[in-house]
């Protein structure tokens, strides 16, 4: 099989598996007390990485943009700039790398053992869709607690960038507090609250896809562990792109 | 002894004439590798089938195909009378319901105790939680392991694995049990527990089943051996010797996707294909 034919038979797969995860919602048994539990795994347990990462970058943006913005005499739109940057790309974009990373690969090696160890087949054989019962509560876990770790990047990243502005550049807390009010509207958070949701998605599915095809034994689960975190990054990476295209064409393109 | 007690409930009479499963020129091939070549057998009401062969002959296939976790690229596979061929995932959980099937490793849950394990399939149906302790505790008692009701899987030797593993399987009664290697790297006295629960089950349950090894003690205790129960509800095992003899154990051998046997224990070690010879006596 050329990489083409395998590319569309993935696609296909997952494809497929959306649609059974959709139908596991429709149906019963709904295991909502699986989705809690992923919820509290995926989503309390990314909390403090989450917070870290919009932190440094929310700073680390200051740092770089203050001494350009203060060459142009723009030092107040400091507040702006970091609040644009984080809140329409970053937040979401590195939310779900991050995620990514921590979530997508546990559950591909979660679901991949299960598979080695014929636990998969024992629940087909119990009678129970794997789809059902393991795919619909990790993915609609995923789709309700990026948005909410992304919103929590955000504050940590505006808070990281204040104190930067603050303490680094001696910029008055009040400018910066007024240009973020100033340069954030509703569109922007529209906006970045509907990546998080397709970007769950599409880390929630790849990831199940790649750990329920895990084939070889051991060093298969590291292989589809491995592909799921790569895949689902470049996956998120790409999918940004259009995302921003497509919010642009809803919004207006001076906001997107 | 162990005590036991009937741990299939009585069913509706079904005609005896129906073979419990049926393969009718079944083929499957992963790619260019064929790994079943049209096979043909039955399994008879409460008969137990030994299948034989070495590892990568198909004899594991076979199971995953009757459960439908596979699908066979031509041929028929019939389930109690009915076709299962092409069934939709809804028919065949229908049809799991009937089977129970036992793991090569036990493929328990990892992450559930050894009491939802064993009750997994009622849990899932949603049955009041007194009718599935009663009925996980029943289980467990089967298997002589009462005790590890609050344990993890991760807590239990290899032996103890398969007989959760067996429990789980028996659950919700099933009219047929598939077990796939149930012994494979047990010591002689586990592998002897494993096989004796199988000639209970199909002795004194009447549970038709298909027992996949490869190792030959296995062969010898389920196709010489039966089980009897005394007025005091204890299990005996005797032998089949020159009065008696089993009709309800077949043996049938696998070898790159054919059926090169399929008899009784007896005809197998009277043959002269050179490859049954070795593969029974290892030289």
């Amino acid at each position: 099989m050329n990489s083409l034919s395998r590319f569309l038979v993935e696609l296909q797969d997952i494809s497929f598996l959306f649609w059974r995860m959709l139908r596991g919602l429709r149906k019963q048994p709904r295991y909502f007390d699986e989705m809690i539990r992923q919820m509290d795994s995926i989503g309390v347990g990314s909390l403090a990485i989450v917070s870290l990462t919009g932190f440094f970058t929310g700073s680390v943006l200051i740092l770089q943009a203050y001494p350009t913005l203060e060459y142009y005499g723009a030092q107040s739109s400091a507040g702006q700039s970091v609040a644009i940057t984080l809140i329409r790309e970053l937040g979401p974009v590195l939310c779900a790398l991050m995620v990514a990373g921590r979530v997508g690969s546990a559950i591909s090696a979660e679901l991949g053992s299960m598979v080695v160890s014929q636990q998969i087949d024992a629940m087909r054989a119990l009678g129970t869709s794997p789809a059902r019962k393991l795919v619909t509560p990790r993915v609609i876990a995923l789709v309700v607690t990026l948005p909410l770790l992304t919103v929590a990047a955000d504050v940590f990243g505006l808070i990281g960038g204040g104190i930067i502005a603050r303490y680094l550049y001696a910029l008055d807390a009040n400018t910066y507090i007024t240009s973020l009010r100033a340069g954030i509207t509703i569109q922007d958070i529209i906006g970045g609250i509907i990546k998080p949701i397709v970007f769950g998605f599409i880390i929630g599915l790849i990831s199940c896809h790649k750990g329920l095809t895990t084939q070889g034994g051991t060093v298969g689960v590291g292989k589809s562990t491995t592909d799921a975190v790569v895949l689902s990054s470049i996956t998120v990476i790409i999918a940004d792109f259009f995302l921003s295209k497509v919010l642009q064409g809803f919004f207006g393109n001076t906001l997107f | 002894m162990l005590e036991t007690e009937a741990i299939i409930q009585p069913r509706t009479a079904i005609s005896p004439v129906i073979p419990a499963i049926e393969f009718r020129d079944v083929e499957l091939a992963f790619d260019d590798r064929v790994i079943l070549d049209g096979i043909n057998f039955t399994v008879r009401r409460g008969e137990t089938k030994i299948v034989l062969g070495g590892s990568g002959s198909g004899k594991s296939t076979i199971i995953k195909l009757i459960l439908g976790l596979l699908r066979a690229d031509a041929g028929t596979i019939l389930v109690d009378g009915e076709d299962i061929t092409n069934a939709d995932e809804q028919e065949l959980t229908e049809m799991r319901k009937k089977i129970g099937m036992v793991f090569q490793e036990g493929a328990l849950f990892d992450s559930l105790s050894v009491y939802d394990n064993v009750a997994y399939r009622l849990a899932e149906e949603g049955i009041d939680d007194d009718e599935i302790e009663h009925e996980v505790i029943r289980m467990l008692r089967f298997v002589d392991l009462e005790d590890a009701i609050d344990k993890m899987p991760i807590e239990l030797s290899g032996g103890m694995r398969r007989r959760v593993g067996i429990a789980r399987a028996l659950v919700g009664s099933p009219s047929m049990v598939l077990f796939d290697e149930p012994t494979a790297g047990l010591d002689p006295p586990t592998a002897r527990t494993i096989c004796e629960l199988a000639i209970k089950l199909r002795d004194l349950e009447g549970v038709s089943s298909i027992f996949v090894t490869h190792e030959m003690n296995n062969l010898r205790y389920l196709s010489s051996e039966y089980a009897i129960v005394d007025g005091e509800g204890r299990v005996f095992f005797e032998e089949e010797g020159d009065k008696l003899c089993l009709i309800n154990t077949k043996v049938m051998m696998i070898k790159q996707g054919n059926i090169i046997f399929d008899g009784t224990d007896e005809e197998l070690k009277l043959s002269n294909d050179p490859y049954i010879h070795r593969f029974i006596t290892g030289r």
